[in-house]
């Protein structure tokens, strides 16, 4: 499965910090790093405050990965300044929503506005919308933010995470 | 309380302290008790000083991490404090310097100018909570997550800046605390 793909990923390039807004497409990756007794998975009240946590990690010698939803980008664009400003190396893993097949209708104008909304803070934009190309895309985006001190975005399409009405988001 | 009387007298004797700084005035009082290569002062990212205080410690479980920061500040991130008590890093203190005023912008009262009391906030969320007095020595002994926040006076006061280029900041702060390992791959 996708999920596991990037937690061997994530797990390694030596990522012992995950920051994380709970989210239905991102479920089994969270509860993957839960269970990994070599990371500490943060849960946030918000996805701003896992760009803090990123970059005081980073000031203390640990790679993070932050998980969130695409709406949570919203949440996330005036502090992406302090990482671009700084250099801050940075991993965002998105779950789109909004996007593929969506059927609520609030999730689309932050859906559609995710991609222009990180590029014009200066993050590099990355999509995945094969499970096969989960390994390879997640551990490009690692080696392009840990080595060149990159902020890098890896837009989770919402077609790998096939939740197709409330009804089932719910029952999960 | 003076501010950057408070301020000089928490740095005193600092040791190995890792300090974040939270944007604004704070950021400029401590870089007036003397500017360190193991101080990160933020120009930006309000609302985001206890969450970099958060993330250091974490990195850091060794070392004691202090974030000093103003009540406006605080207030835009509020929800960290949520989020630390949960994490309970027992290295990390946040102290807020409290003027009852957003300092940078025109002295407007902030919200604990009527009654919001950041402390009685701490404490519901799990932090320690220490007076102005008690607070230097809990920054570095007693374990955390712990929290004061000391009234001053709302004064304008000559700005004491650090530099200003989040870069050179950040390499600084990092060569300082890492050593050669800041630069390996």
């Amino acid at each position: 499965m996708w999920p596991d793909q990037i937690h061997r990923e994530l797990s390694a390039a030596g990522v012992r910090l995950v920051g994380y807004v709970p989210d239905a497409g991102h479920k089994r990756l969270i509860e993957l790093c839960q269970a990994d007794k070599g990371m500490r998975a943060v849960v946030l009240s918000t996805e701003e405050e896992g760009i803090g946590l990123a970059a005081g990690a980073w000031l203390g010698g640990q790679k993070t990965a932050l998980l969130m939803q695409s709406s949570g980008v919203g949440n996330i664009v005036n502090v992406l300044g302090m990482v671009r400003e700084c250099r801050f190396p940075l991993v965002t893993l998105v779950t789109m929503r909004g996007e593929q097949g969506e059927f609520n209708p609030w999730q689309v104008p932050m859906g559609q506005a995710v991609r222009p909304v990180l590029e014009a803070m200066g993050t590099i934009v990355q999509y995945a919308d094969k499970a096969e190309d989960m390994g390879p895309v997640v551990n490009a985006a690692l080696r392009l933010a840990y080595n060149s001190y990159a902020s890098v975005a890896v837009l989770i399409s919402q077609r790998l995470i096939g939740i197709k009405s409330f009804q089932e988001q719910a029952a999960k | 309380m003076k501010r950057r009387e408070v301020v000089e007298k928490l740095l005193s004797n600092r040791g190995d302290l890792l300090v974040v700084a939270g944007l604004g005035s704070t950021a400029w009082d401590c870089t007036a008790a003397g500017d360190s290569p193991l101080n990160f002062p933020m120009w930006g990212a309000m609302g985001q000083a206890a969450m970099m205080g958060l993330g250091l410690a974490l990195a850091q479980p060794k070392r004691r991490v202090l974030v000093i920061t103003g009540d406006g500040e605080a207030l835009m991130g509020l929800g960290a404090l949520a989020t630390i008590g949960v994490q309970k890093p027992a290295n990390l203190t946040v102290v807020v310097i409290d003027n009852e005023r957003y300092g940078e912008t025109g002295m407007q009262d902030t919200h604990t100018a009527h009654g919001v009391d950041l402390a009685g906030v701490a404490r519901a969320c799990g932090f320690n909570i220490f007076d102005s007095q008690q607070i230097k020595n809990a920054i570095h002994n007693a374990p955390g997550p712990n929290f004061a926040s000391i009234k001053v006076e709302a004064e304008k006061i000559p700005l004491v800046l650090p530099p200003r280029e989040g870069a050179l900041l950040k390499a600084r702060f990092r060569r300082a605390l890492l050593g050669p390992d800041a630069d390996a791959e």
